[in-house]
């Protein structure tokens, strides 16, 4: 048996690891994506002050700390049953949709973009985000470094730091607008707008409009049907701070709709013994292992799955990408991986568009932005979707609001199944007996996880704009015969 | 650096960290250019394609600048912290984690047992009858994977390898790491051993609350009181390390009405932050009378995770005893 290794692939907290197996004909029997990294803070969470949870659990992920500030935020109003008044929502709302802006204009751009833009085997040199620049015009690179950085501003104007914010407290927000950051918010939100409008239309002509990109992205190598999650408002509309979780099947029916309470009753996790990361899988279904169809618990929590999820966006332009995004594609659910690309850039228009309706909202520059809470804290469930995937934190207290025990389902972990999938089905249709592993190759495996953006990912992926990879075939031996790195 | 014409080597590097770190790095914005004129950059995983091996065949002292960040929790990070420093003239704590272990450092409060037990047995989203848990090297039907060892204690970079400069913070802020850059591509840096910061005193000489030498009798938790925005959170009963924690950050978190948590580490001198931290706040408290001062105190729930957030494995006490 020969022994493919791809170490390091990407980070996830640490780095990720592909072990690929060739069977003696020199086909793929199995392949491993494997996490080699635990910190434990489901463990050490205990103990802590309960308000001091949307600090401590934003360092699980320095790439995406709103998420957690904000499923932290929202636990800890469970937590100590208060609501916090309105304008707190919406300022917790605000800059998260700015957080999301940052997030999937990084993604796309600097990780995914390059593949399609340049294409997959374009030159490792020119494949990076300096190659798009040159590709799609410095105009519209200059664009994607200033709406980073104006929706970064966004971030320290109301959270305090542009990395791990500190603004999120049970009841509220530490922190509001006033009418001059008020406008400078909506000028932002209306350059993102016209800038996420732009994308699309650079998707549109970049990829839709060559049919060699197209064919790829529809291809059986890329596709798996699974069922879909995403969270949804009161008309199952996409909604990425509050709602209901909504699961719809690989036909594309709701299977099921639950609120955060009830996240026990429908997700579980697994353990293997060779990763430090948990599985987890639809309970209701069951574990089938890493295969997908109905009869397998596997889902997948991404752009594209939330799009599958929902029955449409509440913002005007959003709802026509979204209406285009399906009619183009043959309808509900789109189960090319790929298209998740396309479906991040749907959700990058509608968050421009939330950032925008929140920044003229009237009472956007209230003072009242703090419920003190007065009940005893005793056990609190708060679920936002995180750009990876839904973020599920979790903690019991005693009466003081000292944890006693935090769970926690973070993002990305989600879609371990469906990550471990996509690379075997990638691989084995891509590495063939007797054909040449090439750089481009590998790169069309990497594919196959990209779509997912495996945490770390956006903007630490800086200029060169990809994971470092390294592949080595070792025979039956352990001997190498073969290495490949770039 | 030798040779007026040559180009700086650096490296970057993580460990046991979040992420936050590398964001930092680039929130230095335009600057990054000039840092591409001044030095290139020979490893950096996140971003160039260099591999470990490609370190590996590099000449002893040959990378002129790591900057490293994240705590050691595994064996895996241990391995390349010594290769790092080997081949490094220069090596350099980045952020709270390196320097004094971080939050991720406050799991020196359990042990690797307890740890799993809680992730890979006891959470109540796992269904795991068979009782699994991850194994450094398991053979599979086609092979067998392997995966670091997990260590029963986190430990700060200098605990694992000699370390020259600390750049402190959770992440730092860009103002702190563009000073540690400027000095590292002008050839000005300071004496072996120098924690880079705009500012040695404390967070309270950045903090434009007023300080009125107030003293008091309760202390409040951040969600039950709002604090006015002016005057000192300490003296308005809120346990801000300010008073213990090294300034140059610009005090963002007060600015934002929330106390400082200290990820700046201490300020110069002091070994203990923690320590530092506890003292300043009895000196707050208005009363001579110990059953008094007792009830005060017993409002302090989580007395580790407050004065020892960023800083428990590199303080006096290092990690509870679990046996």
């Amino acid at each position: 048996m020969k022994k493919i290794t791809i170490d390091p692939i990407t980070r996830l907290e640490g780095h990720g690891k592909i072990e690929i197996f060739l069977n003696d004909a020199g086909e793929v029997e199995n392949s491993y994506f494997q996490v080699p990294e635990l910190r434990g803070f489901e463990k050490f969470s205990e103990g802590r002050l309960a308000e001091d949870m949307p600090q401590i659990t934003q360092r699980i992920c320095g790439v995406c700390p709103e998420a957690h500030h904000m499923a932290a935020a929202k636990t800890l109003d469970d937590l100590f049953h208060v609501d916090p008044p309105g304008p707190a929502k919406k300022l917790r709302e605000l800059l998260y949709s700015a957080f999301y802006v940052t997030d999937h204009t990084t993604h796309f751009y600097i990780l995914a973009g390059p593949d399609f833009i340049m294409g997959p085997e374009a030159p490792v040199a020119e494949r990076n985000i300096l190659g798009v620049i040159a590709k799609v015009g410095l105009e519209l690179g200059g664009a994607v470094i200033k709406t980073r950085m104006q929706n970064h501003h966004i971030i320290h104007m109301l959270g305090g730091r542009a990395v791990h914010p500190v603004f999120g407290l049970p009841g509220g927000v530490s922190k509001g607008l006033n009418e001059d950051e008020r406008k400078e918010v909506e000028q932002i939100a209306r350059d993102s707008v016209e800038f996420a409008m732009l994308s699309l239309k650079v998707f549109d002509d970049i990829v839709l409009k060559n049919k060699e990109y197209l064919d790829m992205v529809l291809s059986d190598a890329y596709t798996h049907r699974t069922y879909y999650m995403g969270m949804v408002d009161e008309k199952n509309r996409v909604n990425f701070y509050d709602g209901k979780v909504r699961v719809v099947d690989p036909d594309g029916k709701e299977f099921i709709k639950y609120a955060p309470r009830e996240y026990l009753e429908h997700v579980a996790e697994r353990v293997e013994p060779w990763t430090y990361v948990k599985i987890p899988y639809l309970k209701k279904v069951g574990w089938k292992g890493f295969v997908d169809g109905k009869d397998s618990g596997v889902f997948r929590s991404t752009p594209l799955s939330r799009l599958n999820a929902a029955d449409g966006m509440t913002t005007p332009l959003a709802q026509e990408a979204y209406e285009q995004f399906f009619s183009t594609l043959g309808g509900k659910p789109v189960h090319q991986t790929l298209a998740t690309h396309w479906a991040r850039l749907v959700e990058l228009l509608y968050a421009a568009e939330r950032l925008l309706e929140l920044s003229k909202d009237p009472e956007i520059t209230s003072t009242n932005i703090r419920t003190i809470p007065t009940a005893t804290p005793d056990e609190g469930i708060g679920i936002v979707e995180a750009p990876r995937g839904n973020l599920i934190h979790h903690y019991i207290t005693d009466e003081k609001g000292v944890i006693k025990k935090a769970n926690l389902i973070v993002a990305t972990v989600n879609n371990i199944a469906a990550i471990n999938m996509s690379i075997k089905k990638a691989a084995q249709s891509l590495i063939k007996p007797g054909k040449k592993i090439t750089e481009g190759l590998l790169n069309r495996i990497e594919m196959a996880w990209r779509p997912y953006d495996p945490c770390l990912g956006c903007a630490t992926h800086t200029l060169p704009g990809q994971a470092p990879m390294e592949v080595v075939i070792y025979n039956s031996k352990g001997e190498v015969i073969e290495s490949l790195s770039r | 650096m030798e040779g007026a014409m040559s180009k700086l080597k650096l490296a970057l590097y993580w460990a046991a960290s979040c992420g936050g770190c590398e964001i930092a790095q680039l929130l230095i914005g335009d600057k990054i250019l000039k840092l591409a004129e001044a030095a290139d950059i020979v490893f950096w995983p996140v971003a160039i394609d260099a591999k470990y091996k490609d370190v590996e065949a590099m000449p002893d002292k040959s990378i002129d600048v790591c900057l490293f960040n994240g705590a050691i929790r595994t064996s895996e990070q241990e391995h390349l912290a010594k290769m790092l420093r080997e081949k490094s003239r220069v090596m350099i704590a980045y952020g709270a984690c390196a320097s004094e272990g971080g939050i991720p450092g406050l799991a020196n409060l359990f042990n690797r047992q307890t740890i799993f037990d809680r992730v890979y047995l006891e959470t109540q989203s796992t269904d795991n009858k068979e009782k699994v848990v991850p194994q450094t090297k398991y053979k599979v039907p086609e092979g067998e994977l392997t995966i670091p060892e997990f260590y029963d204690t986190v430990r700060t970079l200098a605990q694992t390898v000699d370390v020259d400069y600390t750049i402190p913070g959770c992440p730092p802020e860009a103002k702190t790491t563009w000073l540690a850059l400027e000095a590292l591509i002008e050839g000005k840096l300071p004496p072996r051993g120098t924690v880079i910061t705009h500012n040695a005193k404390a967070v309270c000489d950045d903090c434009p609350r007023k300080r009125d030498v107030k003293k008091i009798k309760k202390f409040y938790r951040t969600f039950e009181i709002i604090p006015d925005p002016e005057i000192c959170l300490l003296e308005q009963g809120l346990l801000c390390a300010g008073i213990a924690t090294r300034g140059g950050c610009g005090a963002p978190c007060p600015q934002a009405n929330m106390p400082c948590t200290g990820c700046y580490g201490p300020v110069d001198g002091v070994v203990d932050q923690g320590a530092h931290f506890l003292s300043g706040v009895a000196s707050v408290i208005d009363s001579n009378d110990p059953s008094e001062i007792d009830k005060i105190i017993a409002d302090i729930h989580d007395p580790v995770g407050t004065f020892y957030r960023y800083s428990l494995p590199d303080s006096l006490l290092r990690r509870a005893r679990t046996k």
